[in-house]
């Protein structure tokens, strides 16, 4: 327990694997709110907002909007190539899950609890949704 | 890993063709990502059909490869083109993904309805009965006032539901899921459909993503809920929240009583809610009262019980601003023959079926103020840059005929 822990383990939601810089968001995420041309949350009152989104992997505690939104806001990214390149949710919904898989986004939940503490933002992870690890590959001093 | 049976595993493997796999391909992995143990059968579903870029590119997806419906599902609305193109000048592209959306969806086999509001006409579902329901504001209802058993789909999730005829048995289908957490107590008399408008906005903003067991104080509301409050109650709760299913005390099926909504334990938590609460969320959505461009009904869309109110009020006279109430077919049918249509058209308003608010051909009100009863589509319309004055029904016509919002309507019932 009192090595340093790279590596941490998740639950598959959607498969697929990437490895990118880490962007924390501690509001939900409606992707219908996020300019596709640029990844920037338009989302006033948003702790994102005026940031981009757009090729992070996206630490987030739940999907927000309605059942028609999601699935839009994150086609729209994902031809502009400004999509997440994996997700970490702590709450997935139906909307969310069913979204990532049609789009073919890896998403992962249930992460060890110690993730949390040990990687901040633009730390450098990979996501390995298939397999269900998280390993950190590059620390931001 | 879920367990499948010999129908599902046909299915996954390709021999019912390819656009069954993928269904049922996305619903495997739906099941395992909530940890469902089977699959289930349907005997209903609906459609968030949006004709939004995503949907269409997943209908068409599904059409060519060959995917066709075994439970053939009712579908939200688009717009309609043949009455709305009689308004506006609808630009050619978006006449052409509505029409695409039409041919994929028909191909697929879906029963072309265009309402919102399924439950109250072409796909009423009973008591216990397994259904996949997207629609935010459907969810809700067939939960909830009717005891049918639902996830909150996506459009995507119950178009592959509809085509595999089973979904994932997790979430609200199952009993435990669907215990009351919250006891609201609601002090406020609830006089008006609008008032349950507000009550809804509300809840989530109290509560977060609890399920809320209301307890109305006014006993006499208790055997008066018409339709559209527990329509309005439910699409409000899915605007400012995420409430897949909700109690009333003394009225749902699964809320006889205490014991029962919150399935024999204590009462976990208890909040009350009164007249000022519902006072103040009105006047943080609207717009301020004031001078008007147009009047905006039916989000969700109108019942017949609300047009005819509203035309008792603007019937015989002429009125100030446009006037366009959004309803079912069906609705907008039985007015014509019975005359109301032609009372409204005098008026200088209409009904146009079909269509949702959320829609480019309401392009036209871009940049207008308007005035609506419903909360959820001035939400909505904000990112089209449509302003909104939010009022109860009675109030909304009466400004439709004055073009103008008199202010503090509310204020009478205090």
């Amino acid at each position: 327990m009192s090595q340093k822990n790279n590596s941490f383990k998740c639950h598959k939601i959607s498969e697929g694997e990437a490895s990118g810089e880490v962007l924390f968001s501690k509001d939900g995420i409606c992707f219908y709110l996020i300019d596709p041309e640029t990844g920037v949350v338009i989302q006033r009152n948003h702790c994102l907002f005026g940031k981009s989104i757009a090729n992070k992997i996206l630490v987030f505690p739940n999907g927000t909007g309605s059942s028609v939104v999601q699935a839009d806001g994150m086609y729209q990214l994902k031809m502009h190539n400004n999509a997440p390149r994996a997700m970490i949710v702590e709450n997935a919904d139906t909307t969310l899950v069913a979204s990532s898989i049609i789009m073919e986004m890896p998403l992962v939940d249930k992460v060890e609890s110690v993730f949390k503490q040990e990687i901040s933002n633009k730390d450098t992870v990979k996501v390995n949704a298939t397999e269900g690890v998280i390993t950190l590959i590059e620390k931001e001093d | 890993m879920v367990k499948l049976s010999k129908d599902e595993e046909r299915m996954l493997d390709g021999k019912l063709g390819k656009g069954t796999q993928t269904a049922m391909k996305i619903q495997v992995a739906i099941a395992e990502a909530f940890g469902a143990p089977y699959m289930v059968p349907i005997s209903r579903a609906h459609v968030a059909l949006s004709n939004q870029e995503a949907d269409l590119w997943f209908v068409e997806k599904l059409v060519k490869q060959g995917a066709h419906c075994r439970i053939r599902p009712t579908v939200n609305p688009s717009f309609n083109w043949e009455q709305m193109s009689k308004i506006t000048t609808l630009r050619k592209k978006d006449e052409e993904i509505v029409k695409r959306t039409d041919a994929a969806y028909k191909k697929i086999g879906a029963i072309m309805t265009y309402d919102c509001t399924p439950y109250l006409q072409l796909n009423v579902p009973k008591i216990d009965e397994i259904i996949s329901y997207s629609e935010s504001s459907a969810t809700p209802f067939v939960n909830s006032v009717y005891g049918a058993k639902t996830n909150r789909e996506s459009a995507q999730s119950a178009l592959c539901a509809a085509i595999t005829g089973v979904v994932p048995y997790y979430g609200y289908l199952k009993k435990e899921n669907r215990k009351g957490e919250v006891l609201v107590n609601v002090l406020a008399e609830m006089k008006s459909d609008f008032d349950f408008q507000l009550l809804g906005y509300v809840i989530p903003l109290k509560i977060g993503f609890k399920i809320p067991v209301i307890n109305f104080k006014n006993k006499a509301v208790k055997s008066n809920f018409s339709n559209a409050s527990l329509m309005n109650l439910g699409a409000q709760m899915n605007t400012s929240g995420n409430v897949a299913i909700y109690h009333i005390l003394g009225f749902t099926p699964e809320a006889k009583n205490l014991k029962d909504a919150f399935q024999g334990d204590t009462v976990p938590e208890t909040i009350d809610i009164t007249q000022a609460d519902l006072d103040s969320v009105r006047d943080k959505i609207s717009a301020p009262a004031g001078k008007i461009d147009f009047a905006l009904f039916g989000c969700p869309h109108l019942t017949f019980e609300q047009i005819q109110r509203v035309t008792n009020i603007i019937g015989g006279k002429k009125l100030a601003v446009p006037l366009f109430i959004m309803s079912s077919d069906p609705t907008r049918r039985l007015c014509e023959q019975m005359g109301i249509l032609r009372t409204i058209q005098e008026t200088g308003g209409d009904i146009i079926s079909n269509t949702c608010m959320d829609q480019p051909c309401w392009e036209f009100l871009y940049g207008k103020k308007g005035v609506t009863d419903s909360p959820k589509c001035a939400y909505y319309t904000r990112r089209r840059k449509m302003e909104f004055v939010i009022t109860d029904l009675e109030s909304a016509a009466y400004a439709a005929l004055e073009g103008e919002v008199i202010d503090e309507p509310k204020k009478q019932f205090i």
